[in-house]
Parts: structure tokens; C-alpha cells; sequence
């Protein structure tokens, strides 16, 4: 589905503050997959998907996705196959729009006719119900503008934005982060519901590291923009917490820096 | 009672420009300076078509000629990432010539021998033609654009100037609808410029000077009025506030000390305050709080 190789970034290439964010990463996805991703601070995972959804474009390498050639198209063409939830609830929706504005803008992508009104009899329709499976009363709240919501029910509308018309590829950027735990929890567990039913291939990256290993099918640890390990199937099911950071210190010869995966850990 | 009959008409004629106005200011949040070249723009065609004997005709040319200008300084902004404010002082300037070109050269033109359309209208009396052509003209602007909002690629536009990240996320074309906003808004502005020219019977390309801050005061003056809700609501209240604009200038200049030319004056210190309340109000606030909690 996601094939990428070879993949180079560098930041302000002959500067003296010349970094190296993609060295040499090579990634391919089959359909169907739910990787997880995780890495200290600047290892290179938003970059990673930066890279994918094109806000940028690479020194080196391609990327295609379902044989479709991403490397060079900017990044609106893009997104008509890549769904992506940010860290921050407040950059998925338009918050002075209604939720039915909101996901009616999203779902267009798929419809798009510029001068039929929008959002139709028929979509209002299609988003209560789809609302209404998550259990967040969102569903009655349709007319009510986005930014009065709380950062989890945004991050729900953001969700369902990014999945009502079938994506290719869903990108989930530590999603979950910026939540209070039990919030956190309702919407980690909407996100499998929503992979799960769409069959959607998915990449998300976590700072909790027993999530990383409990969520999806497979598991990446980055480091210095390259792919430090790729588990799966077995070796990943008996794998604990203190086995992946001992395989992370063994490789880089470095103790695991995430301030923010130290706390999960101490929970 | 002709002071009031006068200012609804005027109030209505600029409250076209409020409209366009509340496109750029409001929905895109972006103060849009092509506004003082666009309503001379609009206002120059309209009388040099006219003066060739076609104000009907006159209507549909300014309207091209506003959406020219707003879609260079889209393109500006947009695919030659120059800076919102610095890309509408470039294309406003530029304008300035071309508006005493199209004038033949003179920075004014009389129509008051020519047919205007306030004076083809058969069978009302001066007065009447202007109300009615003025109301007609304001309210059928405002509907198509409350209609427009409604529809997908209106709502494209009012999401790329609320969240314009989570727009190009989502595959539309950020930088086509901030130029089709930036072509509708001027366009409007224009045709503003446009019917002006045709009530007063003359083109005096100075009218043109400090209109954005006249269009901003009806702008905010009408939300003063009805808060800021939705973007329908927010266009009849730009009309509104238009309205009770021209006649509070009205009065201003019938019963006021002040000569007529201290409008401007008063017109941007009356936008100043209403932007500045926000800032006022906060710091009333920590000083309330300060006097209740003096150890803080």
C-alpha cells in the first residue's frame, strides 16, 4: 500500500545548523496494516509523515502510495488519500464552523460539487448516524460551532473528518496526547473502532509505550531519522516495555530521552 | 425627511461595499487594502462606460474590473507569498493610474448630461428611482452572497480563513479559494464603486480615499449591534450598520460645528475604538481585579 524508499531530509542543508531529519528510510506498508511508531524527541516521526502527507519535498528517495506516485505532487492532492490527526485538537477542525460544517467539508472531498449547498439533507443524515456510534451525545450537538467542544469530542469530529470518505492511509500523530487519561482511553478506543471497521491501513505514532505494543499490528522504533527496529507478529506479542528500551539502549548506546515516555512509563 | 431618504440611499448604495468588505475583513480575516483601488476602479469604468452611452452595461464591466483587481492581488498573496497588507497597497497603487487612464487622463468625469440608470428608470420620479434601484441593488447582492456562503465552495472559503491548515489537509485548493474570495469580495466593491458613481452623477477618483476605513465602521458598527454569529447574519448586519453610518454622518454634518471634511477623521477614530474595545475591556478587567485583590 505504502512504499517508501530511500527517503532523505535535510534541514537547511549548508547551514551551520544542517540536520539530517530522513536518512536513508525505506518503509513499505501491505493494506490492512496498524503500525505503530515510537522514538525519542527528534528521531524523525512527524517528520516522517510530513514527508508522506508533503508539506515538504525530499532531497532524496520516493513514495507512493497504492502505485500512486506521491514524491512531487503538493500536498492538497495528497490529502484526497491521507486522513491525519494531529497531537493538537485545535489544527483538525475550523473552529468557528458547526460540527456539520466541519465534516461536511471533509466529506465533499469525496462529492464535491462547488455551488450544491452544503451540508446536504443527505449528509446530515449520514453524520448523525455516523456520530452516534461513538456515544458522545456529538450527535445532538450538530449545529453547535467546534470550538466549544472539549479537546477530546475535537479530537472525535477530527477523527471522523479524516475517515467518513475511506483514506488510503491514516496518519495519527500522538492523537491522544494532549487528553486527560480516561478521555485518552474513549478515544484511543473509537480510533480502533474506526480502523477496524474501514479495514483502514494506519500508521500512529505514541509516546505510551505499552500502547505502541498493544495497539495495531506491528511496531517501528526511530532513531536519527532511520528505522532502528521493526517488530512484529510474535516477537511483538511477548514483548514487554522494558524489552523494547533494552533494545533501543543496546543499538544506540544511549538511554531512551522522551520526557514524556518517562512519565508514561513510571505510571 | 429628505436628510433621512438621502443617507437610507447612500447607506444602502455603500453597503454594498460594507458586504464586500465583510468578505475580505471577516470571513477571510484579512483587512484588505485593494478596497481603496477597487472602488475607484469600479467607480472609473462605470462612468467611462456609462459616458459612452451604456450604464447598463457599465454594471457588469465594473464587476469584471473589481474582480481583475482582486484576483492580482490574490495571485500576490498566494503564489507569490507577498505579504496580505503589502499585496493589496501594491495592486492599489497600481490601480491608481490605470484609474485615471481609463478617466481619459482627468481625475474626474461629470455624467450629468449622460443617461444613468437612475434616470433611464421610466415612469418614477428621481427621487423614487433612486430608492427603489438601491434597494434593489443592495438586497440582491446580499442574497446571492448569503446564498453563495452556503454552498460547498462557500464554505470552502469561510474554513480557509478560520483554519486554513486543516484546509489544505483536507485536498481543497487553499490557494484558488483565497483568490476567488479576494475576485467576489472586490467585485462586490466595485459594483459599489460603480452605482455610486451613477447616483452622484460625477467620478472623482479622490472618493476613493479612506473608503476601506468608512467600509470597516459599517462593518463594526453592525456587529456592535448583533454580535458576531454566523456569516448570513454577519452580512446583514455589515448593511445595518452601513445604513445607520450614513445617517449618524447625516446628522453629523446637518447639526455638528465640524466641516464635512472631518468625516474621515471621525470615521477612523470610531473604527480605532471599536478595535481597540477588546484590549480596553481586558485591561479594565485586571485592574478590577487588581483593586478586589491587592496582594496579588
Amino acid at each position: 500500500m505504502l512504499d517508501i524508499k530511500n527517503a532523505v531530509k535535510v534541514f537547511e542543508q549548508g547551514t551551520m545548523i544542517e540536520h539530517t531529519a530522513l536518512d536513508h528510510l525505506s518503509l513499505h506498508l501491505d493494506a490492512g496494516e496498524f503500525v505503530t511508531i515510537v522514538g525519542s524527541n527528534g528521531a524523525g516521526k512527524s517528520t516522517l509523515f510530513n514527508a508522506i502527507c508533503g508539506s515538504f519535498f525530499l532531497n532524496e528517495g520516493s513514495i507512493h502510495l497504492d502505485g500512486l506516485n506521491l514524491t512531487l505532487r503538493p500536498e492538497h492532492q495528497r490529502a484526497k488519500h491521507i486522513g491525519r490527526v494531529f497531537q493538537d485538537p485545535m489544527r483538525g477542525t475550523a473552529p468557528n464552523m458547526t460540527i456539520e460544517e466541519n465534516l461536511s467539508l471533509a466529506h465533499s472531498r469525496s462529492t464535491a460539487r462547488a455551488l450544491s449547498f452544503a451540508p446536504s439533507r443527505k449528509e446530515k443524515v449520514l453524520f448523525r448516524d455516523r456520530l452516534a456510534e461513538f456515544g458522545m451525545q456529538l450527535e445532538d450537538r450538530m449545529k453547535t460551532k467546534v470550538g466549544l467542544l472539549s479537546g477530546g469530542q475535537r479530537q472525535v469530529v477530527t477523527l471522523l473528518m479524516c475517515t467518513i470518505v475511506t483514506p488510503k492511509l491514516l496518519l495519527l500523530d500522538e492523537h491522544t496526547a494532549a487528553l486527560d487519561p480516561a478521555t485518552a482511553q474513549k478515544v484511543m478506543d473509537i480510533t480502533k473502532q474506526i480502523v477496524q471497521e474501514n479495514h483502514l491501513t494506519t500508521m500512529m505514532i505514541t509516546h505510551n509505550m505499552s500502547s505502541a505494543l498493544t495497539t495495531g499490528t506491528r511496531t517501528l522504533m526511530m532513531d536519527s531519522g532511520r528505522i532502528l527496529f521493526d517488530i512484529s507478529g510474535e516477537t511483538r506479542s511477548r514483548m514487554t516495555v522494558d524489552d523494547l528500551l533494552t533494545m533501543y539502549s543496546n543499538s544506540t548506546n544511549q538511554t531512551f530521552d522522551n520526557d514524556r515516555m518517562l512519565l508514561a512509563n513510571t505510571k | 425627511m429628505k436628510l433621512i431618504i438621502g443617507s437610507l440611499q447612500l447607506g444602502l448604495l455603500y453597503g454594498i461595499l460594507a458586504l464586500g468588505i465583510y468578505i475580505s475583513f471577516r470571513i477571510l480575516s484579512v483587512p484588505d487594502l485593494t478596497t481603496e483601488g477597487s472602488f475607484a476602479f469600479g467607480l472609473s469604468v462605470s462612468a467611462a462606460v456609462t459616458a459612452a452611452g451604456h450604464p447598463v452595461l457599465a454594471i457588469p464591466a465594473a464587476l469584471a474590473a473589481g474582480a481583475a483587481a482582486g484576483a492580482v492581488t490574490g495571485i500576490l498573496q498566494t503564489a507569490f507569498m507577498v505579504h496580505p497588507i503589502l499585496s493589496g497597497i501594491i495592486t492599489m497603487s497600481g490601480l491608481y493610474s490605470v484609474n485615471l487612464l481609463i478617466m481619459g487622463g482627468a481625475s474626474n468625469l461629470s455624467l450629468v448630461r449622460t443617461d444613468t440608470l437612475f434616470k433611464i428608470l421610466p415612469s418614477l420620479s428621481k427621487q423614487d428611482a433612486q430608492t427603489v434601484l438601491s434597494l434593489i441593488a443592495c438586497l440582491l447582492t446580499l442574497c446571492l452572497l448569503i446564498l453563495f456562503f452556503k454552498t460547498h465552495i462557500g464554505m470552502c472559503i469561510r474554513a480557509v480563513g478560520d483554519n486554513d491548515e486543516m484546509v489544505r489537509a483536507s485536498s481543497i485548493n487553499v490557494d484558488a479559494c483565497k483568490i476567488l474570495a479576494f475576485c467576489i469580495s472586490n467585485a462586490v466593491i466595485a459594483l459599489s464603486g460603480a452605482l455610486i458613481a451613477q447616483y452622484q452623477g460625477y467620478a472623482d477618483i479622490s472618493s476613493s480615499s479612506g473608503i476601506l476605513v468608512i467600509g470597516l465602521a459599517s462593518v463594526i458598527i453592525g456587529e456592535a449591534l448583533f454580535g458576531r454569529r454566523s456569516v448570513t447574519i454577519g452580512f446583514i448586519s455589515a448593511v445595518v450598520g452601513s445604513l445607520i453610518y450614513r445617517i449618524i454622518i447625516a446628522l453629523a454634518t446637518k447639526y455638528s460645528p465640524l466641516p464635512a471634511y472631518m468625516l474621515k477623521l471621525v470615521s477612523a477614530i470610531i473604527v480605532a475604538l471599536a478595535l481597540s474595545l477588546p484590549a480596553l475591556r481586558l485591561r479594565a478587567a485586571v485592574r478590577r481585579q487588581k483593586r478586589r485583590n491587592p496582594d496579588a
